[in-house]
């Protein structure tokens, strides 16, 4: 059954085909079952293949299928071909699995939308490009797939199109998204001109060949790098993830915290051989991902919506996936990608169930004391934040150790304290939610006589199986103090990798592994003090520190500084150019075609004199001149 | 003997005569007039050109030519007549039906 | 003497057609024409045409212009036509004329290399005519009569009065 491997993106794209075509003539039932079928057949695949992978062993050649020879240009051809190797297999495993949890959660979350055919359609669109990304066995495919993603990102975004606000965060994920694009493309036209092939396999050998100056290989490791803070929001191009927030919840689980973001994460991973081949490639791509960290982190510390705080949060942690990609630790990265998928989701649907249970409230200024009414919500959400803050023997603990370890270990020790005091800060937001949310007394007003509920099954099963997913997955990667053997996902990876595997002696990883516990027990215990035990201490610091405080609250005030510097300059650029050009110019030129052709009618009219005579005399002159023409 | 270039400049001095006729004239029925002195004028190159021993062909196709030239003549008479009845004038310049 | 011959009929044909230009009556027009056409019949006879002659007098000469008189009397119209207010219509026609004229010439000149007109001997020429018609266009000979009497019909069916008139 792995031979049809190259059916897993293929079949919610056909799916979505369908449904695009006729999901409106078709039952809701029918819908949301054919959508989420076809993303479980994939996964069934998925798992297919990965056991053939890992039955192979290490070495062992991946899955290839050529599809169709797409490109023949001069010396250059690309084919749609997919490949599946350790890499891929994770990514895609995640992605199937996820997604396919958020399409059951979707059935029953999105059950009494209008456009409820539109939505299954758009969501199984996105997993097929989002599967047709982390399958290329090609940049070119790769981009493919990152540009459909984005689409289907704003498609989801703007949803709700008819909400002005909706339709706006769309244009701005997907505009924020091109300006990385641009740079991406950029960077693959220098790999495609220099290296020749469209290849992975062709452009992680070229550094090593000799086939790329070390100068071509930063500018291209860096260009490609700048799209991937677009698709991933990083510092500069994050400002569309928070206002991605207005599409339905599910959507903000699945695209914006546990797949398309995380493609530039992939990218830089699946390029290793460029980005291992130049330092100050790798040392962007961490140190961006370390401030972008510890800077998102201080943004959620003051969000009141709590969707927001979990966007910001979902920054913050795809920063830490970058500062393990940056230090050479790959498979790191990729573990951490996996375990936030889960935990990530977890609280975002999580977040979705309890919106949903307070009839559309998401401040949480005005929430508190939903730990009795929601006996199912609150656990999964605890179990979700204890596992992104770190605590032990959940699977956030051992990923987030794993990243910063190997900045400890390559001696980056700055980055490794970036890291710690993310943490800090990541705990400390976390529980400030939980606590504000879950704890104290209820503020909540809900509709007269109806009182928090949980949702339905299809809701929260999914929740069930995420939350023991965040528990229980960090023991594919335990750390070398548990032996060598036992970094499952480590050892999975480095086939695809080969880099070798940082060792520190096990005091010192003992240490480290201590350090970061306690920064995250700090975190928690700071949000217990400040939202517990002295609810109003929040409110005396605000006041204590205002300019701070509103710096924060100002998510920094970058999304101004852009539109003041960026956006409408370019707005009354467009408008003086449309003054000149558009109306000017092109209308002229059409309009005055237009004009000159009714002249030249007119013209021609006055030959129209209905006369016999001149209709003869017509005829005399053209006798007249053909012949002359023949004699001469 | 006289030379056939003799006969084709008549002819051609005819034609030629035939087209001016056209254009003086106003009414529609002398300009049929002058349309028949041009169809004359091409019966007579056509005999004098195709001049072969032995051959009559250029005189066959001459007597086919004023056969039709006669039906053709009786044709535009009865329209002539037609338009007579319709505009009361074979003025040419009153049949200004075509301009625009 | 074929010669003088030639030379006066030519000259009498011309000058009838001059004054038919001339003219404003429409009945002169029409015999003026009559002598044209009576003139060709003479110079085809010279030819060595000795049947499309006859043709030319009795068809031509004798039916068709007849035909154009019956139509003028129909017409009856009293006041001649005033001349072409716009002189410069005819002057342009004229002057084209003229080219045009020259223009045949010379490719006449170009076409005839000199040659005589020696042909067929007179009293050859009808039976030779005749074996042409009743063989080689023995279909076009037959379908002229048809067309001979579809003209007649059409004439009939266009300009034939109605009962109610």
């Amino acid at each position: 059954m792995a031979r049809y491997f190259w059916l897993i993106p293929l079949l919610p794209g056909a799916s979505a085909f369908v449904l695009l075509l006729f999901g409106r003539r078709l039952a809701r039932r029918w819908v949301a079952w054919q959508a989420s079928a076809s993303v479980f057949l994939s996964f069934t695949l998925t798992v297919a293949a990965l056991a053939k992978l890992t039955a192979a062993g290490g070495g062992a050649a991946p899955l290839s299928k050529t599809l169709l020879s797409w490109i023949v240009s001069g010396s250059f051809s690309a084919s749609v071909a997919f490949a599946f190797d350790e890499i891929a297999a994770v990514m895609a495993v995640v992605v199937t699995g996820v997604g396919f949890l958020i399409h059951v959660y979707s059935t029953a979350y999105m059950a009494d939308d209008r456009a409820h055919f539109r939505y299954f359609a758009f969501l199984n669109l996105f997993t097929f490009f989002m599967l047709v990304l982390v399958m290329a066995s090609d940049i070119v495919l790769m981009f493919v797939g990152w540009e459909g993603v984005g689409l289907c990102s704003y498609l989801l975004i703007g949803f709700w199109f008819d909400r002005p606000a909706a339709s706006k965060a769309g244009l701005k994920a997907f505009l924020v998204n091109r300006v990385g694009d641009a740079a991406f493309i950029i960077g693959i036209l220098f790999l495609l001109a220099n290296v020749g092939s469209s290849s992975f396999a062709a452009i992680n050998a070229a550094p090593g060949s000799g086939l790329l100056a070390p100068g071509l290989v930063t500018l291209a490791a860096i260009l490609l790098f700048v799209g991937a803070t677009g698709k991933s929001a990083q510092i500069p191009l994050y400002i569309w993830l928070p206002d991605a927030m207005e599409g339905p919840t599910p959507v903000s689980a699945l695209i914006h915290a546990a797949t398309m973001v995380t493609a530039g994460v992939y990218m830089v991973c699946r390029l290793s051989g460029l980005y291992a081949a130049s330092i100050t490639a790798s040392a962007v791509v961490a140190w961006v991902g370390a401030i972008t960290a510890v800077f998102a982190a201080t943004i959620a510390l003051v969000q009141n919506d709590i969707k927001r705080v979990l966007a910001y949060s979902t920054i913050s942690q795809i920063g830490y996936m970058f500062i393990g990609c940056g230090v050479g630790a790959y498979a790191a990265g990729i573990f951490h990608l996996v375990t936030h998928a889960f935990f990530k989701s977890l609280l975002f649907l999580a977040a979705g169930s309890l919106i949903h249970a307070l009839g559309g409230e998401q401040d949480m200024r005005r929430m508190g004391g939903l730990k009795k009414p929601l006996p199912v919500t609150f656990p999964v959400f605890l179990v979700g934040a204890l596992a992104i803050s770190g605590i032990p023997f959940l699977s956030g603990f051992f990923s987030k150790d794993a990243i910063l370890t190997s900045a400890f270990a390559g001696g980056h020790h700055v980055l490794y304290g970036l890291g710690l005091a993310g943490a800090v800060l990541t705990a400390f937001y976390m529980f400030r939610l939980v606590y504000m949310t879950f704890y104290g007394e209820e503020k909540a007003s809900c509709e007269p006589g109806a009182h928090p509920h949980e949702p339905p099954r299809a809701m929260t099963i999914p929740l069930v199986i995420l939350a023991v997913l965040s528990a229980l997955s960090g023991l594919i990667g335990l750390p070398v103090l548990f032996g060598d053997r036992a970094n499952l996902i480590g050892r999975f990876l480095g086939n695809a990798f080969g880099s070798a595997a940082h060792h520190l002696a096990p005091s010192t990883e003992a240490v480290l592994v201590v350090a970061a516990t306690l920064s995250a027990l700090l975190g928690i215990g700071l949000a217990f003090r400040f939202y517990r035990r002295f609810p109003d201490a929040p409110a005396r610091l605000s006041r204590r520190f205002p300019a701070i405080y509103r710096l924060l609250a100002g998510k920094y005030y970058v999304d101004e500084a852009y539109d003041a510097a960026l956006v409408r300059p370019i707005i009354r650029g467009s408008e003086w150019v449309h003054r000149h050009f558009d109306l000017k110019v092109v209308d002229g030129a059409l309009n005055g075609s237009a004009a000159a052709a009714g002249l030249a009618g007119k013209g021609l009219n006055i030959l129209q004199s209905g006369l016999l005579r001149d209709y003869a005399l017509a005829f005399l002159m053209g006798a007249v001149f053909f012949l002359g023409f023949l004699l001469l | 003997m006289i030379p056939p270039a003799a006969f084709f400049v008549l002819a051609v001095v005819l034609f030629v005569l035939g087209i001016v006729a056209f254009f003086v004239k106003k009414d529609l029925l002398t300009q049929f007039m002058a349309v028949e002195i041009m169809l004359n004028a091409g019966n007579l190159a056509l005999l004098a050109l195709a001049k072969a021993p032995g051959r009559a062909d250029a005189q066959a196709l001459v007597l086919f030519v004023i056969t039709v030239a006669a039906a053709e003549a009786v044709i535009g008479l009865a329209i002539i007549v037609l338009v007579f009845r319709q505009r009361k004038s074979i003025r040419t310049d009153d049949l200004k039906d075509l301009k625009g | 003497m074929a010669l003088v011959i030639f030379i006066v009929l030519s000259v009498l044909c011309v000058a009838a057609v001059v004054a038919m230009i001339v003219s404003r009556n429409q009945a002169h027009n029409a015999l003026f024409l009559v002598l044209a056409f009576a003139c060709l019949g003479g110079v085809f006879g010279l030819l060595d045409a000795p049947f499309v002659a006859a043709a030319q007098v009795l068809v031509y000469a004798g039916a068709i212009m007849v035909l154009f008189l019956f139509a003028i009397m129909m017409f009856n119209l009293r006041q001649p036509f005033p001349p072409e207010k716009k002189r410069a219509r005819v002057i342009l026609a004229a002057v084209l004329a003229l080219v045009l004229l020259a223009e045949l010439v010379l490719a006449g000149g170009r076409a005839l290399g000199g040659g005589s007109t020696a042909g067929i001997p007179a009293d050859g020429a009808i039976a030779d005519l005749g074996r042409l018609l009743f063989t080689d266009y023995l279909y076009a000979f037959e379908i002229t009569s048809l067309l001979i009497v579809a003209a007649l019909v059409g004439a009939l069916a266009l300009a034939g009065k109605k009962e109610s008139e």
